[in-house]
């Protein structure tokens, strides 16, 4: 297997001293799309909050292209290539479309005019305050924000929440552009499980903060009777 | 990079509305000129109220300096006084134990010394937020206060720096009896601040203190060193602030401790509040109407005035949570979309 782009090995981290995640080994490549399911509370968030520095890291360690950075600010691991799409978008209410894009903006090949070509809908709103803005075009925002710091790890927690069908579609080609046509590695925690399993080649599935399934989502797409004792819900 | 959209508009054209947005961004408002005019009618209509009129606009300046810090930054301080203090004093010290009482040269090295302050405590203090900020903030001033109330030797205490003799402005200009000559001094040097405050709220970094201001997480998440910034916009207020203190002691020919005091920070913080934070002419706002206050009040009632003052805040606060300003721009909108909104 290539070099991962992002490792966890034996991770145990959670918030103050209650452990979320035990024991947790997961490895992302490089331009790999990697998608997280589960029910609701088995610890998918505090997933990517642990790759982001923001819990409480019990044991283990958090690796970014062969360089340990768990005990790094998170800021740092922003720095060294970790990109971030929250759940709430948390976009800043009274900056411009721009300011929002701008504060975020570190030097590489994604630009503010590049991801005005994967939005356009965001050039057409870009002199909106935050606060202006529909949820679809938020979250276009929080992603083009998160790609203008010019990450080559991006993670995406729960994009498809609240969106019309329409906005999913489009956030859905966007993501399989990021990974088929610009190489970035994606992890995607959704709760939409047939979106996640369409857009990434690989699934893992959690519960009780550890991972119960690690493969391809082909065979939880081919297999409902599987997916449905692992997530414990059927099929979306 | 992002495949081609039929949609999608070339990089150069992208490139150039982006410049067009932000040169549109800095552009002046004919509004703006408001203020500017009124200083400079201040010192025609008034030419015998001179002497207020630089204290107001002091006021102003340390007013704005807090601006930049609370009203962007969202770096709640009970402790801005120390700076206008260590402005004051450096002034103060140099001409009276160092025999140097130059103005601009002097007000140059207070700025720069209380900026270095304001690096040094920020470094430090900006580590915090919420009440355990405000608590050092305060502390510092306090602690400020009480050395150079332990070495009174040198400071004079709170009897204040005895022998302040301050030179001509540029060999030339005597400080005269009304105060006119310090008026347009500082009124010069008001505007040149203000330009460079508003060239720095307006830019990228400005725009990074809204996002602290708003929400530090995420700004962290993106990859912003919030406290190295918030420790730069920390430095750069406390240099403004030096500077108001600095043109006070130059003004007045007189500084004592009470400079430091808790009631100066908590002043400018009612200043501002009442003009309207982050909004840069809410510094104005707010630091003229409570310097006019203060000084009809005290005319009326020199025991309570301070009651008016505490009654217009109160209101303020319930009726004008914006300040002034704000209120204003919320009538502006009452009215431009017919008591809709």
């Amino acid at each position: 297997m290539a070099e991962s782009a992002l490792e966890l090995k034996n991770v145990s981290a959670g918030y103050g001293d209650t452990v979320v995640l035990e024991n947790l080994k997961l490895a992302v490549a490089a331009g790999e799309s990697l998608s997280v399911i589960g029910r609701n509370g088995v610890g998918k968030t505090t997933l990517l909050a642990t790759m982001m520095g923001h819990t409480n890291l019990h044991g283990g360690t958090v690796w970014l292209h062969g360089k340990d950075i768990s005990r790094d600010a998170t800021y740092r691991r922003v720095h060294a290539g970790l990109g971030y799409v929250p759940q709430e978008r948390e976009i800043f209410p009274s900056l411009s479309l721009l300011e929002n894009l701008e504060v975020a903006l570190r030097p590489g090949p994604w630009t503010i005019a590049e991801v005005f070509k994967l939005f356009p809908r965001l050039d057409e709103r870009k002199d909106n305050r935050g606060n202006q803005l529909s949820g679809g075009e938020q979250q276009m925002l929080a992603i083009a924000r998160a790609l203008v710091g010019n990450p080559s790890v991006i993670l995406m927690d729960e994009p498809s929440e609240g969106l019309a069908p329409v906005i999913v579609e489009e956030l859905a080609r966007a993501m399989k552009q990021l990974t088929q046509a610009e190489g970035l590695a994606l992890v995607l925690v959704e709760q939409n499980t047939r979106l996640a399993l369409d857009i990434s080649p690989r699934a893992v599935v959690m519960d009780r903060g550890q991972i119960v399934y690690d493969g391809p989502s082909e065979t939880l797409k081919r297999d409902s009777a599987k997916l449905e004792a692992l997530i414990g819900v059927a099929k979306k | 990079m992002a495949a081609s959209d039929a949609n999608a508009v070339p990089a150069v054209t992208m490139r150039a509305r982006a410049i067009e947005y932000i040169g549109k961004r800095h552009r002046f408002h004919v509004w703006e000129a408001l203020p500017w005019i009124l200083i400079a009618a201040a010192y025609f209509v008034f030419p015998d109220r001179m002497t207020f009129g630089t204290q107001v606009l002091i006021a102003i300046m340390f007013a704005l300096s807090l601006d930049l810090i609370l009203g962007y930054a969202g770096i709640v301080t009970l402790g801005h006084a120390a700076f206008f203090g260590v402005g004051a004093y450096t002034v103060a010290l140099l001409t009276a134990r160092l025999n140097w009482g130059e103005p601009v040269t002097s007000l140059i090295i207070a700025t720069l010394i209380s900026a270095a302050a304001g690096f040094i405590s920020g470094w430090f203090l900006l580590r915090y937020r919420g009440l355990t900020l405000l608590m050092l903030t305060l502390a510092t001033a306090i602690l400020l206060q009480e050395a150079g109330n332990y070495r009174s030797d040198i400071t004079g205490g709170y009897d204040g720096v005895p022998g302040m003799e301050i030179w001509k402005l540029f060999g030339v200009f005597e400080n005269d009896l009304y105060g006119r000559t310090y008026y347009i001094y500082i009124a010069v040097l008001l505007f040149l601040v203000f330009l460079v405050v508003r060239r720095i709220v307006y830019s990228p970094f400005g725009a990074a203190l809204t996002g602290i201001r708003e929400n530090v997480r995420r700004m962290h998440a993106i990859g912003s060193p919030v406290h190295r910034r918030l420790v730069a916009a920390y430095t750069i207020a406390a240099g403004i602030a030096g500077m108001a203190g600095a043109l006070f002691a130059q003004s007045t020919a007189y500084t004592t401790l009470g400079v430091f005091d808790f009631e100066s920070s908590a002043k400018v913080m009612v200043m501002l509040i009442l003009g309207g934070t982050g909004r840069l002419y809410g510094a104005f706002a707010g630091a003229t109407i409570y310097m006019l206050l203060e000084d009809h009040l005290a005319k009326l009632s020199p025991e309570f005035w301070q009651f008016g003052i505490g009654l217009l805040l109160v209101l303020a606060v319930l009726f004008a949570r914006r300040g002034l300003l704000g209120l204003i721009e919320d009538i502006g909108i009452y009215f431009k979309t017919g008591g809709k909104s």
